[in-house]
């Protein structure tokens, strides 16, 4: 009796899904916000996409960063561009199949020339993008590129000494 | 002595990256654009000494594989055919690696123009220098170039409008308006816009 309690909860344990894991959608105001706020020394925003191949190759070393760091040093954010009509299905898929851990947003916007700019004067609006905002030099700096393996976690060792 | 190692990777590392977010200084409105020879998917090459008769031009980077040059493919026939008769026709460049995007060869570029039924040249930029040469970073990507004394002026950089969803919900039609208002002799209103796009596919070194 005592055993076959044990293998039902084993069972139960072995197919249970972390799928706590949320995708708000959020407007430009809700981002600027999300961006100001002075939660963490460092706060690493990328700009991602389902649909994007080069996006989706360098999360996980935005994955990695978000594992190593204390949350109050570092913070990583994933702000998917991805449409909004399509939260529920690809994006959900895509975030349950590849286990993401940082924090998700959808931003749902169509008119981006004005926000590219109050994101990062530098950024001509191509994904993959990253915003870092340094919070205590009080800086903002935007790297409109691919990150290749250990460059992302190369550079905010140098930024968080 | 390790400390003065790290500072100096520190600073090598940024000054890399820095020089990516800048990569290509490229064209700015006003600067005169160079001429260039690229393939179609026709297979005949296509210059802008090919377009004497036209009053400009309407350079687009674009491709197969970016949702968003997707969405603006429609947009892209209607503004040739539209504008064509006006003297201002569109030349589609495609700058992608097919290496890194396998989804833009040359074949599935002649298959895309094909099945879309585009009625302007869509061009490959094998060495992606006329890509670079304009400062394009993304796709879609548009250049605006006025005719003026033979050479071909930038008078407008950047998006078709500012609804990629839906072009009749698009408020502002920034190519449009700047084509209306070379046509109407008029200064461009609004000569430089941004748009979400995907980054052009560059050659790995």
């Amino acid at each position: 009796m005592k055993n076959s309690a044990l293998i039902i909860f084993l069972i139960a344990f072995s197919t249970y899904k972390v799928t706590g894991q949320k995708v708000e959608v959020i407007k430009f105001p809700e981002l600027q916000q999300i961006i100001n706020e002075d939660n963490a020394d460092l706060k690493v925003i990328n700009f991602w996409a389902t649909w994007c191949k080069p996006c989706i190759e360098e999360l996980p070393y935005f994955e990695e960063i978000n594992r190593n760091y204390k949350k109050n040093d570092l913070e990583v954010i994933l702000v998917s561009l991805d449409f909004v009509e399509q939260v529920d299905t690809k994006v959900k898929d895509f975030v349950e199949k590849e286990a993401l851990a940082s924090k998700l947003y959808l931003l749902d916007e169509t008119d981006y020339n004005k926000i590219i700019d109050s994101i990062h004067t530098s950024w001509s609006g191509a994904i993959p993008a990253t915003l870092i905002v340094d919070n205590r030099k009080n800086k903002k700096d935007l790297y409109e590129r691919q990150f290749k393996e250990g460059e992302l976690s190369q550079l905010i060792k140098t930024l968080i000494n | 002595m390790k400390k003065t190692y790290l500072t100096i990777m520190a600073m090598l590392l940024i000054a890399v990256f820095t020089n990516a977010t800048f990569e290509g200084n490229g064209y700015s409105v006003g600067d005169y654009a160079i001429d260039f020879k690229l393939k179609g998917v026709d297979g005949k090459m296509v210059s802008m000494s090919d377009y004497s008769k036209a009053n400009g031009i309407v350079v687009i980077f674009t491709c197969n594989t970016c949702p968003y040059s997707k969405l603006y493919e429609d947009r892209i026939i209607a503004i040739n055919d539209k504008y064509t008769p006006q003297g201002f026709p569109v030349i589609a460049i495609n700058p992608n690696d097919p290496k890194v995007q396998p989804g833009d060869t040359y074949q599935l570029m002649q298959q895309r123009a094909k099945d879309k039924g585009f009625t302007f040249p869509y061009l490959v930029d094998e060495t992606q220098e006329v890509a670079k040469a304009y400062g394009a970073t993304r796709t879609p990507h548009v250049y605006l170039l006025k005719k003026e004394n033979n050479k071909f002026k930038v008078a407008y950089i950047g998006a078709i409008d500012n609804n990629h969803k839906s072009a009749e919900d698009a408020s502002e039609k920034y190519l449009e308006n700047a084509i209306n208002a070379l046509k109407a002799g008029k200064k461009v209103s609004t000569d430089f816009t941004k748009a979400v796009g995907c980054t052009i596919k560059w050659k790995e070194a």
